[in-house]
Formats: C-alpha cells, structure tokens, sequence
C-alpha cells in the first residue's frame, strides 16, 4: 500500500465522516427574530408555583414569572410596583388589609382574572392541606373576601413584610376555576397563569417553550417565543451562548465570562443582586470567645478575593443587609485589619505560634470559587494565628446540619434575599429561634424581638440597622461579599438585569 | 450456560433486587443530607419543618417507613417524588427510553468500533500499525466519557457547530409522539426530518459514550483473536491456504467472541453508569439527569425508584450477556 493509496482513502473516510455529519447538521443558531432561547442553569421540576420544594427555589422564579403574575410586582431595583394587584395596604390601625385587583386582566384561557381569584390563591396559600411551604406567612391573614375587584382580609397577627411576600416565593395568583376543574394533576399537565407568556410546549428535563401572551394586561412581550433549555451544566452553557445555539445564558464562570464578552456578537451583563456570600459562626467551643470571632472577621481581605479570584465581580459587605436592601448601612464596617486581629487573639492567648483551632464547612463548586474562597479565608487566618480546617460538605448536608444547629464553627454559605428586607436576611439567620441561624443567643433576639411586629416602617428599619451594628460589632457572622450576576446575551438584543437575580424574559427586546 | 443455571441465575434476581432495596433505602437516611432540611424557607418555625417532615412520612422510624414502601412496590406504586410532586414510576417511565435509547445508540457505535479496532490491530501485529491502534485504545482507555463529552462539544459544537450542545429534540419542532421511544418512534413511522434532528442531539453524547466502551472491546477481543489464531484451528486453515483476514474473520473471530461478550456486558453497565454524567453534560432528559436531580434536592422517593431501575438494567444486561456468550459458546451452553 503507499502512501498516496492510504492518503486518498484517508481523505474519503473523512469526507464521508464530513458529509455524515453534514446531513445531520442542524442550524448552529438559535432562531433569533421572533425567538428567544435561554441556556438556563436549573431543571422546571413543578408548574405550579406555590407548593412543593420548587415552589422555594428562587433560581425557578423566573420561568414562574413569565408565566403567573405575582400579586405584587418588582422592580429591577428591588422596590415593589403595581402587578395584578394594582393597589395594596393596611387599614389605620393594621387590622385588615385592603387589595385592589387590575381591571382587564385575563387568564390564558381568555377568562376575565378576578378578585376571587385573588381570595382563593390566598386561602389556599395559607391552608395547612395545600402544601405551600411557607403557609405560615399567609396563615397571617384570615377571612379573605372578595367584592368585586376589591380583596380584603383581616390580620391574624402582624407581619410588616406581608406585602413584600406578595413579589416573592408563593406569592402568585392562580385561576381558582381553571384550577378547579381540571384538579392540580391537570394544572401540572396544562397549567395556566395571566402572566406575559403561555405554556406551549414542556420537554420534562430539556425545555420549556413559551408563546407570547398578546392579551397580557402589560402589553404582549417583544418575542413571540422564549425557549428555556434546561442546561445546568455550566462547560455546557459556555458552549450554548459560545456556539450561538443559545441567546442568552447566565451564571457562567467569571473567567469564562470575561473571554466571551469580548467576543464580536455577544454582549455581558454583571449586576450586583440580592445574594451575599457569608460564613455562619455557630455559638460552641472557641466561638464563643468574643476575641476569636472578631479576629476571624478582621483577618480577611474581602476585597481582594473579590479581584483576584472573582475577577473583580463582587462587592464586599460588613453586615448580611447588602447595598440596595432596605437596611444598608453604609457606616457600618469591619475593616480589614491583621494587626487587629493579632492583637484580639494575643488577648485571648494565640498567636500564629500557639494558634486557635477549628473547623470550617465549605461547600465546593456549589457557588462561584467557594472553596477556593475559602482556601484564601484559611490562609489569611494562617497568618494571624488562626488554624482552620476545611471540611468538604454538599449543601443538603448544610441545611440539615443548620436545622439540627449542628454546623461546625465556621460554616460557609450563600443566603439570598430577593426581597431586599432585614427580616429575611439578618432576621431569619440570626434569630435563636430560626431553624435557620447558627449564632443562637438571646440578648440578639431580645434586640430583634420587637421588630418583627413592628408598625413604624421608619423604626422597624432603624431597628435593624442597630441589630446589625450589634452584629457587626460582636462578630456573630462574617458577611464576606455581595455576589455579582454574569449574564450573557447576544448583541442584537436588550436585557434587563434585574437584582433580585431573576432572568425575566418578558424584558427581552430586540437590540 | 445450562438453563438450570440461567434459571439459578433468574432466581437470584429478586433477593439481589431486595438487597439492593435494603441497601439503597438504609444509605439514603444515614447519610447526611435531610429532604426537609432543603425545603425550609426562610421564616420556618420548629413546628413548620415538623409539619413538612410529618406532609412526607418521614417522622416515622425507618422500619416502618421501609415496610410501607415495600407494600407500596407490591402494589406497582414507587411513591411520588417530592421534587417533581408526580408519581415516580410515571416520571422514570417517561425518562427511561430516552436513556435506552441513547445507551443503545452508544453500544451500536461502539462495537463495530472496538471490533475494527480489534481487528486491525491483530491484522497488523508486530508493526507500526498495531502501536497505532494500541495507543488510539489505550487513550480510549484512559480519557474518561465526561471528557470525551466535553471535547466532543468544544470540537463539533463549538469550534466547528455542526451538531447540537446539547437537550434531545430541537425546542422549535412541534411533534406529537406516542411513546417516548423518540428515535424508534420517528424511525418506525417514517419521519425521517425529526428521527435526524432527534440523532443530531444524540450523536456527541452517544460518542463520548462509545469511545471508552469501544477501547474496552477493543482491548479484550485484540488479545482474544491474537489467541485464536494461534489456535491449531486456525494454523490448519492457513495451512490450507485461507487469507488472512478470511482465518481471523471465519474461524477466531467466533472464538475470540466468547469472552469478549461476557466482558461487553459488565462494560454496558459501566456504560449504563456513565449515562448520569453525561446526560448532565448534554442536558440530555434521561434518567441520569434525572438521577442528579433527584440527588441534589435529595428526593428519596425518586432516588430509590431510580437506583431500582439502574439495578434491573445491571442485571438485564448481565443475564443477555450470559446467554448471548452461552448461545456462542457449546461448552458453556451444556453446562
């Protein structure tokens, strides 16, 4: 055989391995025009938004968004904006509330959305058998009446965040007859909502497709059609957006967002939103020494984890109220200070010679660089006398280690807050009593304890301004950055980064 | 294989099911990592997740929580899945196929692969050639299927788009299917426009699948056939002046086979196996996925259904692969 016999055979077999592969080809492009296709980062494991686990998970949130309309909804900064609801309050003395229903708007079904509807989504909500998972925030309200476009409800006990629930997780309005006759196994087959798009097509595990809803009561969406790919993972997200298969994708490694923004067709996106990184102090062993917690908080330089293994992408915090939360507070601060901390913990005893001991938990590749962040949090501490040791655990057994307060010393975690208010963010992860807090103590909690009923929006903020000073102060927590959302669309169209982190794709436009 | 051993075998299949129950069930509650625990919001009270943990049965000990969900598998009822609120034996029913299907496709690629391979390296022993086919399956060996995917996709996807990045049909098409057999169904009714695009999604997955599979073949059936032929069967009819390739085709080959299906069977598992990541990699809607899914949000009830399936699969392919090697192989067959 020579070498020209084996050459030309050669070149056949890849022309034919060329040819084979030409005949399956497929448009490498997403549709682009009257279609929008998302890469997104999590599966749609339930329609209905108001019960189960995916109910609870606020990467979901968006898909649910452009389906149902919450009943109140929210603006890209955090505030709150007419929904369906186009009016919402308390009476004078916070007894009852009052919620009017937008006239016009409809169902995907071409039924009319009424007050009832309102009632009944509300009811359900708060009824134990409905399996919402956080009934008891709508347990609240009792006896809701519907007159017309006109919901009212009386306040079982007070809680000052009850209308900011109403942009957030469960609180969506459904259609109480649609839903009524075909049962929740029938809604799971064909659900309907009156948000921007209708459900079209759903390949459980692959994708959603939506059509735009031209009857939607905030005018019909700038695409016909969006396609959600469920690609959770984020190699496989890169090579969406890079292969043009997708439009937009989010949530890709920093490194990888940087290469491919620079790239001629494609654009990014980087916004601050309402999910901080921090490290939850769990009150045993050397914890409770007063010297030990702030040495662990002073020792670190946020911000340059922050530009050397974020790429720049994060903003540094003090307390778990971030900026853009109701109660940020710009003047609280803890400084990055070794010598600080050298000195707390020579009070105490250590040194970098005779160092304090613990453990810290760390998820890993859970979230951007965590484990990588707190490698670097370890060597910092090294430095000052601090001997940490790094245990690996997934994040199931973070929650369920946090609701037995079972966590080890130091335990690193991401808490989001898309409502932006204190008593989701300090509130419930420092109060004794939440299944969700680590520091259990109770002058802390005396300190919240007024707050949560509190009826002086103006005081009830201050309040919690003063528990995270208290916070701050006795290093409770250690809030370490406010985490920066890359998103990755293709330049011939527009997005809006919302910062609550939710990937709305009725703000879709074409560029 | 004798039937009274294939029997034996048969027999075997429900104690193995059982224990793999057993097994599956006691893990999924010692380790740590609480259902419940992953669906606490924020504001939860005591009482609430005592609520939520009692909404799912799982306050009860796990005695009792295993006897109900074995009465419940004798009545055909695999619980229903906390994550996807749905029965889990219509949620792996409905994901199954698309994973067979794949696993299938991989096998079929594979095994014509590893066979050339095979062949051209014995038929080529002692030069060159034979180093050549060595070292492609000795890194066939060595990569792993994830990274084969993920090359694949950098390559064909990426570098040079011609095939998908990843999911099972293009979004955009709107085709009604009666089963969920996907690829047979479009093949068998003669659409042949969706039974492409739907082998356009599965072609780098069913790749990075095949290429460890194929080296594996590969490597047990070159060692096989270089041993036939040195078999005096094999001498004689080169004696009698057959070619080559004739001898190594007509009379090692159906020799060489015997230990090489036996092999294929336990790689078909590992293929089976390998089917969790990828699918992840391509977003592929089988029950790999599926199965990483179920792990992260720890959906017990969905976990055990799926590591019953898998567990079955393991078997079925074993036992076809007992027979297949008992049907080539007399001795075997007469026990």
């Amino acid at each position: 055989m020579t070498l020209s016999q084996v050459s030309r055979r050669a070149a056949l077999q890849v022309a034919g391995a060329a040819s084979l592969l030409g005949l399956l080809r497929t448009p490498g492009h997403a549709a682009g025009g009257t279609t929008a296709t998302v890469a997104y980062n999590v599966d749609l494991p339930s329609f209905d938004p108001t019960v189960g686990a995916s109910a609870v998970n606020p990467t979901i949130q968006s898909i649910y968004q452009a389906i149902f309309d919450p009943y109140i909804a929210q603006a890209p900064d955090l505030s709150f904006k007419p929904g369906l609801l186009t009016t919402w309050g308390w009476n004078a003395d916070r007894t009852k509330i009052k919620l009017v229903v937008r006239d016009g708007a409809v169902w995907h079904n071409g039924d009319p959305v009424t007050g009832e509807d309102v009632a009944w989504s509300l009811r359900r909500a708060g009824d134990p058998k409905s399996g919402n998972p956080i009934g008891f925030v709508w347990s609240s309200l009792g006896n809701v009446q519907a007159q017309g476009q006109t919901v009212t409800a009386d306040v079982l006990h007070y809680d000052p965040t009850i209308f900011k629930w109403m942009a957030f997780l469960t609180g969506y309005i459904l259609p109480k007859k649609y839903y009524s006759q075909v049962g929740a196994d029938g809604f799971e087959k064909a659900p309907i909502g009156s948000g921007p798009y209708r459900v079209d097509a759903f390949e459980r595990g692959s994708f959603l497709r939506l059509k735009a809803n031209p009857a939607y009561w905030g005018g019909a969406p700038a695409y016909q059609t969006v396609v959600f790919k469920f690609v959770t993972d984020g190699s496989a997200r890169v090579a969406e957006i890079e292969s043009g298969s997708a439009d937009v994708t989010l949530e890709v490694p920093y490194e990888e967002f940087d290469r491919l923004r620079a790239k001629p067709g494609l654009v990014g996106v980087a916004t601050p939103i309402s999910d901080i990184a921090m490290i939850f102090i769990t009150d045993v062993g050397v914890m409770l020494d007063r010297n030990v917690r702030l040495a662990t908080n002073h020792a670190i330089n946020k911000q340059a984890i922050v530009d050397r293994l974020l790429h720049g992408y994060g903003v540094p915090i003090a307390t778990l109220d971030a900026p853009g939360y109701a109660a940020y507070d710009p003047t609280i601060t803890i400084a990055y200070d070794p010598p600080l901390a050298r000195q707390l913990l020579a009070a105490s005893g250590y040194s970098p010679d005779k160092p304090v001991r613990f453990n810290i938990q760390t998820t890993r590749g859970y979230k951007p660089k965590d484990y990588e962040m707190i490698q670097a949090i370890v060597g910092m501490w090294r430095a000052v006398g601090i001997q940490a040791t790094i245990q690996v655990y997934e994040i199931a057994q973070h929650y369920e280690l946090r609701a037995r307060h079972a966590l080890q010393p130091a335990a690193f975690y991401d808490w989001g807050n898309a409502i932006g208010d204190p008593t989701t963010s300090t509130g419930f992860a420092m109060e004794m009593h939440s299944p969700h807090s680590a520091w259990h103590q109770k002058a802390l909690s005396d300190q919240m304890g007024p707050l949560w009923g509190e009826k002086d929006e103006a005081r009830r903020i201050a309040g919690w301004k003063a528990v995270d000073r208290t916070i701050a102060a006795e290093g409770y927590v250690i809030p370490l950055l406010q985490y920066v959302q890359p998103i990755l669309h293709r330049s011939d169209m527009a997005i809006v980064a919302q910062r609550n982190g939710m990937l709305l794709a009725q703000n879709f436009k074409p560029a | 294989m004798a039937w009274a051993a294939f029997s034996r075998r048969l027999l075997l299949v429900l104690p193995t099911l059982f224990g793999v129950m057993v097994v599956i069930f006691v893990l999924l509650r010692v380790i740590p990592g609480d259902p419940v625990a992953m669906m606490i919001p924020p504001g939860a009270s005591v009482a609430d997740v005592g609520r939520l943990r009692h909404s799912y049965g799982l306050d009860q000990p796990i005695l009792a929580q295993f006897g109900q969900w074995c009465a419940a598998m004798l009545r055909g009822d695999f619980g229903r899945s906390i994550s996807y609120r749905q029965g889990v034996a219509g949620l792996i029913a409905a994901r199954l196929p698309a994973t067979l299907e794949l696993a299938t496709l991989a096998s079929l690629l594979a095994l014509p692969l590893g066979a050339a391979l095979a062949i051209a390296g014995v038929r080529l022993r002692g030069g060159a050639g034979e180093w050549a086919v060595d070292v492609v399956v000795a890194i066939g060996l060595a990569v792993p299927d994830f990274l084969w995917g993920l090359l694949l996709v950098l390559l064909l996807a990426v570098a040079w788009p011609v095939l998908p990045v990843s999911g099972r049909i293009d979004p955009r098409l709107d085709i009604p299917f009666a089963t969920h057999f996907y690829l047979a169904e479009s093949l068998l009714t003669g659409r042949m426009a969706v039974a492409r695009d739907i082998l356009a999604h599965m072609i780098l997955p069913a790749l990075a699948l095949a290429l460890p599979l194929a080296a594996g073949v590969a490597r047990v059936l070159k060692a096989s056939l270089a041993d036939a032929e040195r078999q005096d069967y094999a001498q004689l009819a080169r004696a009698r002046g057959f070619g080559r390739m004739r001898v190594l085709l007509g009379e090692a080959l159906p020799n060489a086979l015997v230990p090489t299906v036996a092999l294929t069977g336990v790689q078909i598992t590992f293929l089976l196996g390998g089917t969790v990541l990828i699918e992840r990699i391509f977003a592929y809607d089988g029950i790999g996925n599926m199965a990483i899914s179920a792990v992260i949000n720890r959906d017990l009830p969905l976990i055990q259904g799926l590591v019953l399936v898998f567990a079955v699969l393991f078997i079925a392919v074993n036992l076809a692969a007992d027979l297949l090697a008992a049907s080539l192989d007399p001795r075997a067959a007469d026990g």
